[in-house]
């Protein structure tokens, strides 16, 4: 394939584009997706909130916090700081994305006075606008992955390896972030923010984008003060330094896979991780089952794997693997932008749907298994 | 205003809720913890998801789709995304079965 096919083949991944009307057209937008059968006695369970687990996590984490942020700053100036720092960058920078998800659903506790305070803290920590971005996801489930549709899709055809390198130190992403907040807190939204959220909600999406500019302000003046980066090490750094696990795991969740479709075993990955990767996502890594029943709770996610995973594709063994998997779809996608990785399904699931993407999707010999 | 009759009272669980299509329409019926029966449009009015498939947790029915939440008592938006209320439409119990007033 040519630059120029390359070039005619890109998409329109604004919000308010050609894409945008041609998803609205034919029905990609808001469309019926499919699922997997659950019984419904057995669905209610699932879907049964509980403050326990959320609370003893939350606990864990904001304990951890402290403790490693209190660690970092007695033995600051020294090489001994490093691990401290280390561990509390990944609580701050990465463990606030799946707080920040979770809570945002409701799901995470019973309470929701729980969850929205939970989301307001790890809101700022992410450094996302916590009224935008909750409509943002919102849009995300309604449209994953439909280009035009979805504003959270993190690698566009053709993929940018080094810019996907430069999101585990925050750099793009942060500097990104950081100018929408800035604008937000002037007054301004863009019209692809406009075009998800409602504008009952804008006021207070300023609203919050003008705090959290005072909060990183604050933080700001206090390290230019004590002539020291040490405040802004533990307010605001930590989105750099500590976000690296929250993009190798959130990257894992759609790159590599179909777009515009609307089955999500075709444009999301389960993988299986390790223990302290799940904690610290919170179970995310079951991501093709949270796409289909995101009423679930991410304590009941494995549960709720082990009961339709005859019905989705073999899940991914190890990040690793994954990651494999990922990055040569992504090689090939510099030079072919219409590939993608669909997967082999078991004997027992129902087949893929294919009534919207029948027309594009790719001869069997261009997918890889 | 004509009452319909949707279903037995007891096909619905307590804290749950059931979907009722009629002329074209779709309603949701729930039952209350406390044995109370109430109706509201069947759609959620943030992407027309069918509400039956959601979470009912005290007077409270959330969305399957998006989490979003109404007060299914009275229709009142309870949690974003959601922002519209749902109609609501009057309920009563006669000989087991479940009564909705369509207006």
């Amino acid at each position: 394939m040519t630059m120029s096919d390359i070039q005619n083949h890109t998409r329109d991944y604004s919000l308010v584009g050609e894409s945008t009307r041609r998803a609205v057209e034919t029905g990609l937008a808001s469309a019926q997706w499919y699922h997997s059968e659950v019984p419904r006695k057995v669905m209610k369970e699932l879907m049964q909130r509980r403050d326990g687990p959320a609370i003893r996590d939350t606990i864990i984490w904001l304990g951890l916090l402290v403790a490693s942020g209190a660690g970092g700053v007695y033995f600051w100036g020294s090489w001994t700081c490093v691990p401290f720092f280390f561990v509390y960058g990944v609580l701050y920078g990465s463990a606030c994305d799946s707080r920040w998800h979770e809570c945002g659903h409701g799901t995470a506790f019973r309470t929701r006075w729980m969850n929205d305070v939970v989301y307001q803290i790890a809101s700022f920590m992410v450094f996302r606008n916590p009224v935008s971005w909750r409509w943002s996801h919102a849009r995300h489930h309604t449209d994953t992955v439909i280009v035009g549709r979805d504003p959270e899709i993190a690698f566009m055809r053709p993929p940018n390896l080094f810019e996907g390198i430069l999101h585990y130190i925050g750099l793009l992403d942060v500097v990104a972030s950081f100018k929408v907040m800035a604008r937000n807190a002037f007054g301004i939204l863009t019209p692809s923010e406009k075009s998800y959220i409602p504008e009952s909600e804008w006021p207070k999406a300023i609203f919050a984008a003008r705090i959290h500019m005072a909060i990183y302000l604050a933080a700001a003046i206090a390290s230019l003060l004590m002539w020291s980066i040490l405040p802004l090490m533990l307010i605001g750094l930590p989105r750099f330094y500590g976000c690296w696990h929250m993009f190798l795991t959130g990257l894992l969740q759609h790159g590599g896979l179909a777009e515009d479709v609307i089955d999500h075993r075709l444009n999301s990955r389960t993988v299986y991780m390790n223990p302290i990767s799940r904690w610290i996502y919170w179970n995310m890594n079951y991501h093709v089952e949270h796409h289909m029943f995101p009423m679930v709770p991410y304590h009941a996610l494995p549960r709720l794997h082990e009961l339709i995973k005859g019905d989705l594709p073999e899940p991914n063994p190890s990040m690793w693997h994954a990651y494999v998997e990922m990055v040569k779809v992504l090689l090939r996608q510099r030079r072919d932008p219409e590939y993608y990785l669909r997967r082999t399904l078991p004997a027992t699931a129902r087949p893929y749907r294919e009534e919207f993407h029948a027309d594009d999707a790719v001869p069997a010999a261009s997918s890889i298994a | 205003m004509p009452w319909i009759s949707a279903c037995e009272a007891d096909e619905i669980d307590a804290e749950d809720v059931m979907r009722f299509d009629h002329d074209g329409h779709t309603y949701a019926l729930y039952r209350s913890p406390d044995d109370k029966y109430y109706a509201t449009d069947g759609l959620c009015t943030h992407e027309q998801v069918h509400l039956c498939d959601g979470l009912v947790m005290d007077n409270i029915i959330e969305c399957p789709k998006h989490n979003g939440r109404f007060d299914y008592t009275t229709g009142a938006p309870k949690g974003a995304p959601v922002c519209v209320a749902l109609k609501t439409y009057n309920v009563k119990v006669e000989a087991g079965m479940v009564m909705i007033e369509i207006v």
